[in-house]
């Protein structure tokens, strides 16, 4: 397990390519954002995206799948307390193939929780042609390991 | 959904509530977030949460559904008036996105909006920029999820340039 010892600031890794298919873009806009510019071919190419594109809020959850299988589901995360900022720059497409950049840009104990530290990355998430199209920086809470060998010594 | 002309800023909505079941956290997580807190009642109780907790993202998306759905029926009470509808732009992004309280299984969270900030778009003349805070309480009245999100609303097109209007 990665503790918030392991986390120094800098790149951490580059994970994917994801290929996101029409059937997911449609399936998550038809239960959580069924917007016609997500889920009508037609009524997308009319609006300012200009084509069918996936729901911002579907790009963030397949970037919390990523950086679940690139580490967080090898690290003792206890959760995220928020999203300082995201930005959506360019549309998701059907097909596309995602790749996802992390990098540590900050790292620190927790004042109020001090067996625990602070991990704040910046994530973002390109096509295939290199585009960009989310940026995300967000912090994550993560077991210190200091903790976690007190706690092996107790058993 | 309404056009630029018509929002003012402090305008706030209340969105409707949604309820998170544990099948539904598990659904959502087994696809997105399979995090063991967001799969496992057990493993729940032991995390920081206290219980089976829906993804952030899970809380976020529902908050959109429900602001998707304000849109239509105002879309749908603007057609039956015989008045021109408001489409949703796209959205730029967020900030200042909080997870505030964990949302448990059979957590009921009542979604609200409020206009904070509002300008006619620099570089699309048919388009505003609007901010608003979306927030999500549960149902003891606690705050649990709040974001600052920006989106393009349209402006009326008679007066999206009034200064390129023909004269009828």
């Amino acid at each position: 397990m990665l503790c918030f010892e392991d986390f120094k600031p800098g790149h951490l890794g580059r994970f994917g390519p994801r290929r996101i298919t029409r059937e997911e873009i449609l399936a998550f806009a038809a239960e959580f954002d069924p917007q016609p510019m997500h889920l009508d071919e037609e009524a997308a190419s009319r609006s300012m995206l200009k084509g069918l594109s996936g729901s911002g809020w579907h790009l963030c959850s397949i970037i919390m799948r990523m950086m679940f299988d690139g580490f967080i589901g090898r690290t003792a995360s206890l959760g995220s307390p928020g999203v300082n900022e995201l930005r959506w720059l360019a549309p998701l497409r059907p097909g596309d193939e995602v790749t996802l950049d992390i990098e540590v840009t900050e790292v620190r104990v927790s004042r109020s929780r001090p067996t625990t530290g602070i991990v704040t990355f910046k994530a973002v998430a390109s096509n295939a042609a290199g585009q960009a199209l989310c940026e995300m920086v967000s912090p994550i809470i993560v077991q210190r390991r200091d903790d976690i060998a007190l706690g092996q010594a107790g058993r | 959904m309404n056009f630029f002309e018509d929002i003012k800023i402090g305008q706030r909505r209340e969105l409707g509530s949604f309820t998170f079941t544990a099948d539904s956290i598990k659904k959502f997580a087994a696809e997105f977030d399979p995090q063991r807190f967001h799969l496992d009642e057990e493993e729940g109780r032991k995390s920081l949460f206290g219980g089976l907790a829906a993804s952030g993202w899970h809380v976020a998306s529902a908050c959109m559904k429900l602001l998707v759905q304000e849109g239509q029926r105002l879309a749908k009470e603007a057609a039956a008036r015989g008045e021109s509808v408001a489409a949703f732009g796209p959205s730029p992004g967020f900030r200042e996105l909080r997870w505030i309280r964990p949302v448990l299984a059979g957590d009921t969270i009542s979604f609200a909006t409020e206009v904070r900030s509002l300008r006619p778009s620099s570089s699309k003349p048919k388009w505003a920029v609007l901010e608003a805070r979306h927030t999500g309480t549960n149902q003891r009245s606690e705050l649990v999820f709040s974001v600052l999100a920006t989106a393009f609303v349209p402006r009326r097109n008679d007066m999206a340039e009034p200064g390129k209007r023909v004269p009828r």
